[in-house]
């Protein structure tokens, strides 16, 4: 029964994680203590998330390798702004344009990915990987010669001001508790027995199509959603930004929060954009070159040392949930100690352990406690 | 309703030049227990993948309870109801026990459940998500699985290995069950516990199994009609005793002398 404890623990704790950081930085922002700088960089963290969480929903639940998912956050960036300048014609509040902008930018991509599913998805692993990588170079291509969108000049938009972290936090929230909701239904169940054994999923009545379909659907819902808040964050939007490069750091984010891990995404995502925002603004002129080497050092002794023995049991000692259990339950029970699978009384031995324990301790106290009357 | 559950006509299929079955012609009556035996390379597993839509059978037809089923997928036939296991035992290793049988029941009918109703967590989502939790425990119950339903499938001894994949196949809830090699690598009091198991499941469930089995104690014990196969086609058919002394069938296995 433990089990399903720290199974719900875990459902939330991704939620807390979020939802602390938009109402403290929420505040800052509101008291005016919080720098530009640091508002720019939560709205970078806040579109990062959105795309690792929702590349995790193809390569960690469902076990294919997009790379192309900066395509299609290419798709929403551009027809975000799109509609953002559309409809920012007849709807005064900007608020109100954006949340439009990104559902319709979001469905955009999210329509392209069922094109791009429908035959794609047929291929696996490597051979979707190629495609996938060939689809976002297309888009991006696509994008900068239409005559409409800039060219390689880039797209200029209006950008949305330094309260777009907020709006960015929300969307976070709001994905979580759809992706997460998915995860955890029937239809997660299903997923995930894809991933684990496509064969064996067909045979129990898994309607394995459909399913790649949805889930790639619905990760390229939320790369045109994280698309329409980075077009709102930068102008113009460069085509040059949708590269490959991009789509494999948004894998990297991915890996190194654990496949299969929401919290993980959030965590590694917002780390890696912490990195590189610093290393962008630290390191300027001749310095700027060595971005890219601090970047994959960084990267090479989070992936070496991020799972050695010494930082696991590091790890387990000071995990969020035990500092959570010490600060509820001050004495650790006794009685439920006993109850552990590896206690002494468990273990079949020709001595009994349990009661040499006890003897040892009651005789001690014995022998101290006159010792102390007498003085 | 048609006489037999399982029935095939010529079934046969041929990759290029080489024909893997031919002539197959097995008709199964309801609650048998049905043995397909034959030396290694005989075409045994191949007349299972032709059952269940892995591949496409390029002569013959077959017909599950009347209805004709060849040219539909795997998907499909399991929804008409033909569930298997498979030579090689085939779980959801990084799953948990129950959720391998929940796997198995989602596509019930009575558990039907929109993606958007899980996604927003409408009322029907709980109540289906309650009944299937139910009727998995039921399941898990049956076959001695309850108390390690938390643990992952992967850490399961190998002879609850393979009770889980009978399990999570009967909660698709078949008319047929096909087992493929359930014995091996079993010991022999494991095979004893398994001809126990697939018995039960018979009676309890009401249920037709084929099976493909090189146990030939297993397929004595508890099969009722068998069929032969060599080298893809039919060799002998009948009732046990038949067919195991049947001199054919002694020759394919063991040589001439």
């Amino acid at each position: 029964m433990a089990s399903r404890k720290n199974i719900k623990f875990k459902y939330y704790v991704s939620y807390l994680i979020v939802a602390v950081a938009l109402i403290l930085f929420t505040v800052l922002q509101l008291t005016g203590g919080l720098k530009r700088s640091t508002a720019n960089l939560l709205a970078e963290i806040g579109y990062s998330v959105i795309l690792a969480v929702s590349l995790n929903l193809v390569v960690g639940f469902l076990g294919e390798l997009s790379l192309g998912h900066a395509g299609f956050m290419c798709i929403g960036a551009y027809l975000g702004t799109l509609f953002m300048k559309v409809f920012s014609g007849f709807i005064p509040s900007q608020l109100v344009c954006l949340i439009i902008s990104m559902i319709l930018g979001g469905l955009c991509a999210a329509f392209f990915g069922f094109i791009v599913g429908l035959p794609a998805l047929r291929l696996k692993g490597d051979y979707l990987a190629i495609v996938t990588l060939a689809f976002g170079e297309i888009v991006r291509n696509l994008f900068k010669n239409l005559p409409w969108f800039g060219g390689a000049m880039g797209y200029t938009s209006k950008g949305y001001g330094s309260t777009l972290f907020i709006i960015a936090f929300v969307a976070i929230l709001v994905m979580l508790f759809a992706v997460q909701n998915l995860v955890r239904s029937k239809h997660g169940r299903a997923i995930t027995a894809i991933r684990d054994n496509e064969i064996a999923a067909r045979a129990t009545g898994i309607n394995v199509t459909y399913y790649k379909l949805i889930v790639f659907v619905i990760a390229a819902f939320f790369a045109g959603v994280a698309g329409v808040i980075y077009a709102n964050y930068t102008t113009p939007i460069l085509y040059s930004f949708f590269s490959y490069n991009y789509s494999i750091e948004i894998l990297v984010m991915v890996v190194l929060g654990s496949m299969g891990s929401i919290t993980g995404s959030i965590l590694a995502a917002s780390f890696l954009t912490c990195v590189n925002f610093y290393l962008k603004t630290h390191l300027s002129g001749d310095m700027a070159a060595l971005k890219y080497l601090v970047y994959a050092l960084i990267l090479m002794i989070v992936v070496i040392f991020g799972n050695a023995p010494a930082l696991r049991s590091f790890r387990e000692k000071y995990n969020p949930k035990v500092l959570f259990a010490k600060f509820f339950k001050k004495k650790p029970n006794p009685a439920a100690e006993r109850n552990d699978a590896g206690s002494w009384d468990r273990i079949p031995t020709k001595i009994k352990m349990d009661e040499l324990l006890t003897v040892d301790v009651k005789s001690n106290e014995s022998v101290q406690d006159p010792d102390k009357g007498e003085k | 309703m048609a006489e037999y559950v399982l029935e095939t006509k010529n079934l046969g299929i041929s990759f290029g030049g080489l024909k893997a079955a031919q002539d197959v012609n097995l008709k199964i009556k309801k609650n048998q227990i049905y043995g397909l035996i034959g030396p290694n390379g005989a075409g045994k597993t191949t007349v299972f993948n032709m059952l269940t839509g892995v591949y496409k059978p390029t002569t013959g037809e077959i017909y599950l309870c009347g209805e004709r089923i060849d040219g539909h997928g795997q998907e499909e036939i399991n929804h008409k109801g033909i569930a298997r296991t498979f030579q090689n035992i085939r779980l959801f290793n990084n799953m948990s026990v129950i959720r391998n049988v929940l796997v198995g029941l989602s596509n019930q009918p009575e558990y039907k459940c929109g993606l958007f109703t899980s996604m927003f967590r409408l009322p029907r989502h709980f109540k289906v998500e309650k009944a299937m939790r139910d009727r998995a425990k039921e399941l898990l119950d049956i076959f001695g699985l309850l108390e390690e339903r938390n643990n992952l499938a992967c850490n399961l001894p190998y002879g609850k290995q393979r009770k889980l994949e009978i399990a999570r196949a009967l909660a698709t809830n078949p008319k047929l069950l096909l087992l493929d090699e359930p014995a091996a690598g079993m010991n022999p009091q494991e095979t004893a516990e398994l001809m126990d198991t697939i018995r039960f499941v018979r009676e309890h469930f009401d249920m037709t199994i084929l099976l493909i089995e090189h146990d030939m104690s297993l397929v004595a014990g508890i099969c009722e009609e068998i069929t032969v196969l060599n080298f893809g086609q039919t060799l002998a058919h009948g009732s046990v005793e038949e067919v195991l002394h049947n001199s054919e069938v002694i020759r394919a296995y063991l040589g001439d002398d």
